[in-house]
């Protein structure tokens, strides 16, 4: 099920309109941050709620680096966005990761506003009003151009590779020792001290590492939209990958696919002026309640969901044959 | 004098905080709760005023209208939404309470619309109180001064004196406990919530002649609280106290001298205190 | 056996006022199994607790192969060898059972951080996992998760994964709690053939138990030791009776 997905995203730019396809991109972008989150929350236990701290502050150092009518080169900034994102997470992961529970989520929420502040405040990115890229980043080998970033198909395309590359990462990660190490951290921290992990250090390590993967989607989406300001920090973007991820059920890494997929479809749809008129600009108001609903009744997300259906379909299947 | 303003303004934005902090640090501490809403209740208090001064005419009206109002609310959130979540993982509490806060700013913007509103000083306070020859204070911040430690002490007292405060110390450290021992579990629950709206709707409702009525109001302030209950301990009405005092202060004086990093020295200010005594952050357990 | 694998000297914790450890020495050496028993609140899971480091001490010492090792934290404490079992059953209920003895194993592992290759390709982890499992006599339940483990079976998983992690010494907080007559024989037999090749400190209520393994008995009663030495000779001990003995009940 999961190849047919891939297929049908790679086809897709084929049949696509370019909104589409542009939007296509978004949808893989917040997949990627999605997934960064999924792997602190739902595969090691620890409930982020400053995770756009990492995702705008890389998006924050393309837009710096990036000369003002020039292209900046793809292989120096996407490094240095990345390293910049995972130092972030180093650092307020260190005086974080000690803390548990619902503390945990109140300080990652705190931090990731310091950095709001920052931005806002301060004229350090342009303080409230942003800055622009004016030509995204280039990817170049010597004097050949592969991938013109400014093309949006392209740009699709490396979207596309990057966020298979993530969800394939962090599979095997999942069934790697460090991995395995961070199930148990989230199923049992006590014993897993008691049988000699450093637990802190693994916490710790999974906190940068998803951090890192956040920087990376910040990039991409600074890339696409040309444009960062301090919203792309704020607790709001927070909460909605946070609700991306529970929304498409945990654990997996393609539940943040389906969920990064399920949420910008949706918000499309309901702030779509053509179907509701005047009430799609209040479009949150179902959201929100839409959320409230899901958490009352369908604790486990859609990826759950889809997996019922399967089943079902599967059964039916072996009836009719058999 | 200049910097006695600035304390009298830190004491008064930290009394406001408490407020709004000992309704959360209480809520998380008996009933396990997190609410993101929280702050969306002091943007209710504030529209509320706004909205019922306007229709009265009259602010000191519109005070107990208000608080009552939020304590229906309160009591309608806690029975349909809030009791579900008790048994549920934060994770869970913090996505409801986010969708809440979605739908509360929504309503809000059908309701109320999207500009920045005033409401009046009422006219039996707004004027100022002499300090020297050049400056004066506001009497209606020394009245926001006043009511919030009235209001503290009276909580304190009720926590530490009364029946009602007895029950509410079991249940938080023990709940199986507690009910074993007869005390009405759900009613508890369902008081604390509500009183806890309730004084964040009025902290908001007193807080909205000085501060003004905007949209995101209510979460930019629930942030704050947060840290006042990480640097305060959860549960702890004491600890709220002193971390809100602290942080009314740090970020007045923040404002003072270094503007542009005021909203960040709160920030600091808990980083510090998470370097210096992580141990006192983690749960009572 | 030359110096005890452990000593404990003057070890004590208080609660405030209360003193739930007070004052205890004693020594466990390799092959001659430590049993410490006593009354309900006598202070023994405290006692265990404060060894395996999940409790820090209020004052007194603990040498572990003749090194102060009171300060360290219990992660630390588990790689030096010291291995412990909990009263509670404290195992990954989501996890099969061989999983449970993989995790545990592969705390061992020297590079930590490895991001890609598969858990089961680690042939030595996996085989330690193995050989825990069979220890406690598990192999034919090493796919079942944990959850569905009887409460017996469960016990015994415990004591699989302190084995997993290759200890010397084994700290067991009451390894027979809840458990029926067949069950019970067949973990003293495991006790009993792990207490020779290991240095092991338990603290039980099953008295047939106790002097079945022990070689040596330390009594705790409000959070002192009450008497300390050979098995009979505790057993002939006036105090002993009176206080703990007489009052206590076997377990059928």
């Amino acid at each position: 099920m999961l190849l047919l997905g891939a297929l049908l995203l790679a086809a897709f730019p084929l049949i696509g309109s370019t909104f589409y396809i542009q939007l296509g991109a978004k949808i893989m972008i917040m997949a990627i941050f999605a997934m960064s989150l999924d792997l602190l929350v739902g595969h090691t236990g620890l409930v982020s709620l400053g995770h756009a701290a990492y995702f705008g502050l890389a998006a924050y150092v393309l837009a710096l680096i990036t000369p003002k009518y020039e292209a900046a080169s793809l292989w120096l900034t996407l490094p240095v966005a990345i390293v910049a994102a995972a130092a972030a997470a180093l650092v307020i992961g260190f005086l974080v990761v000690r803390t548990g529970g619902v503390y945990f989520i109140m300080v990652t929420l705190a931090f990731a506003q310091m950095l709001y502040s920052l931005f806002h405040d301060t004229k350090l990115g342009g303080g409230s009003d942003g800055i622009y890229i004016n030509i995204r980043p280039e990817l170049t080998v010597g004097s050949i151009k592969p991938l013109d970033l400014e093309d949006p198909v392209q740009f699709y395309y490396l979207v596309l590779m990057f966020m298979l590359g993530v969800y394939a990462f962090l599979n095997k990660l999942r069934c790697a020792p460090f991995g395995r190490a961070l199930a148990g951290i989230r199923a049992n921290e006590n014993r897993m001290r008691s049988i000699g992990y450093p637990v802190f250090g693994y916490k710790l390590g999974a906190f940068v590492l998803a951090g890192a993967l956040a920087g990376l989607a910040g990039y991409l989406a600074a890339c696409q939209f040309g444009f960062v300001n301090p919203e792309i920090l704020a607790w709001h973007q927070s909460g909605t990958v946070l609700m991306m991820v529970i929304l498409g059920g945990m654990g997996r890494f393609h539940g943040a696919i389906i969920g990064a997929f399920a949420y910008i479809l949706l918000q499309e749809l309901l702030s779509a002026s053509a179907m509701f008129g005047a009430y799609a600009k209040h479009w949150q108001l179902a959201m929100g309640s839409l959320i409230v609903l899901i958490v009352l009744v369908l604790p486990r997300g859609l990826a759950d969901l889809l997996e019922y259906g399967a089943v079902v379909y599967e059964r039916q299947r072996m009836r009719a044959a058999g | 004098m200049f910097y006695l303003i600035q304390l009298l303004n830190g004491v008064q934005y930290g009394l406001l905080l408490f407020l709004l902090a000992s309704g959360l640090t209480l809520i998380f501490g008996i009933m396990g709760v997190i609410n993101l809403a929280h702050g969306s209740f002091y943007m209710v208090g504030a529209y509320l005023a706004y909205w019922l001064a306007g229709i009265t005419g009259s602010f000191w009206l519109a005070l107990p209208l208000g608080v009552g109002t939020a304590l229906a609310v309160g009591v309608l959130l806690e029975v349909t939404l809030f009791s579900r979540l008790y048994k549920r993982d934060h994770l869970y509490q913090v996505l409801l309470t986010f969708g809440l806060i979605l739908i509360f700013e929504e309503l809000r913007s059908i309701l109320f619309g999207d500009d920045v509103h005033g409401v009046a000083v009422p006219a039996l306070l707004s004027y100022s109180v002499r300090l020297t020859d050049t400056l004066s204070y506001p009497v209606y911040r020394l009245f926001i001064t006043f009511v919030c430690l009235l209001l503290a002490a009276a909580l304190y007292l009720v926590i530490q004196k009364t029946r009602l405060g007895m029950m509410i110390r079991a249940g938080s450290s023990n709940r199986e406990m507690a009910a074993s021992l007869g005390v009405n579990i759900p009613l508890l629950f369902a008081l604390v919530f509500a009183f806890g709206t309730a004084l964040a709707a009025f902290a908001g409702m007193i807080a909205a002649p000085t501060s003004s009525v905007f949209p995101g109001m209510g979460n930019q302030i629930l942030i704050i609280c947060f840290v006042v209950v990480v640097i305060g301990g959860i549960g702890s009405i004491n600890g709220a106290m002193i971390a809100s005092l602290a942080i009314g202060l740090a970020d007045t004086l923040g404002k003072v001298l270094a503007p542009e990093f005021s909203a960040m020295a709160v920030y600091f200010l808990m980083a510090i205190i998470l370097l210096w005594r992580p141990q006192g952050l983690v749960n009572k357990t | 056996m030359t110096e005890p694998l452990l000593q404990v000297l003057g070890l004590s914790k208080s609660f405030g006022g209360l003193a739930a450890v007070d004052n205890v020495s004693l020594e466990v050496s390799a092959g001659a199994l430590h049993a410490v028993i006593g009354p309900n609140g006598a202070g023994k899971t405290t006692l265990i607790n404060l060894l395996s480091g999940d409790l820090p001490a209020s004052a007194g010492s603990i040498l572990y192969r003749g090194v102060e090792i009171a300060h360290l934290t219990p992660e630390k404490r588990s790689r030096l060898g010291v291995g412990r079992s909990y009263q509670k059953v404290n195992i990954f209920p989501g996890f099969s059972a061989f999983e449970n003895c993989r995790l545990a194993a592969q705390s061992r592992e020297p590079r930590p951080f490895n991001w890609l290759r598969d858990a089961t390709k680690y042939d030595a982890i996996m085989e330690n996992a193995r050989r825990a499992l069979s220890a406690v006599g598990l192999a034919h339940r090493a796919d079942a998760f944990a959850s569905i483990l009887s409460h017996g079976e469960q016990r015994q998983l415990e004591i699989a994964m302190s084995l997993a992690t290759d200890p010397t010494l084994l700290l067991l907080d009451e390894p027979l709690a809840g458990m029926g007559t067949e069950e019970s024989l067949q973990m003293i037999e495991l006790i009993g053939g792990l207490a020779e090749t290991h240095a092991i400190l338990m603290v039980e209520h099953d008295m047939d138990a106790v002097f079945r393994l022990a070689r040596v008995l330390t009594v705790m009663v409000n959070g002192k030791t009450l008497a300390s030495g050979a098995p009979e000779a505790i057993r002939a001990n006036r105090e002993v009776q009176s206080a703990y003995l007489g009052n206590a009940d076997g377990i059928e």
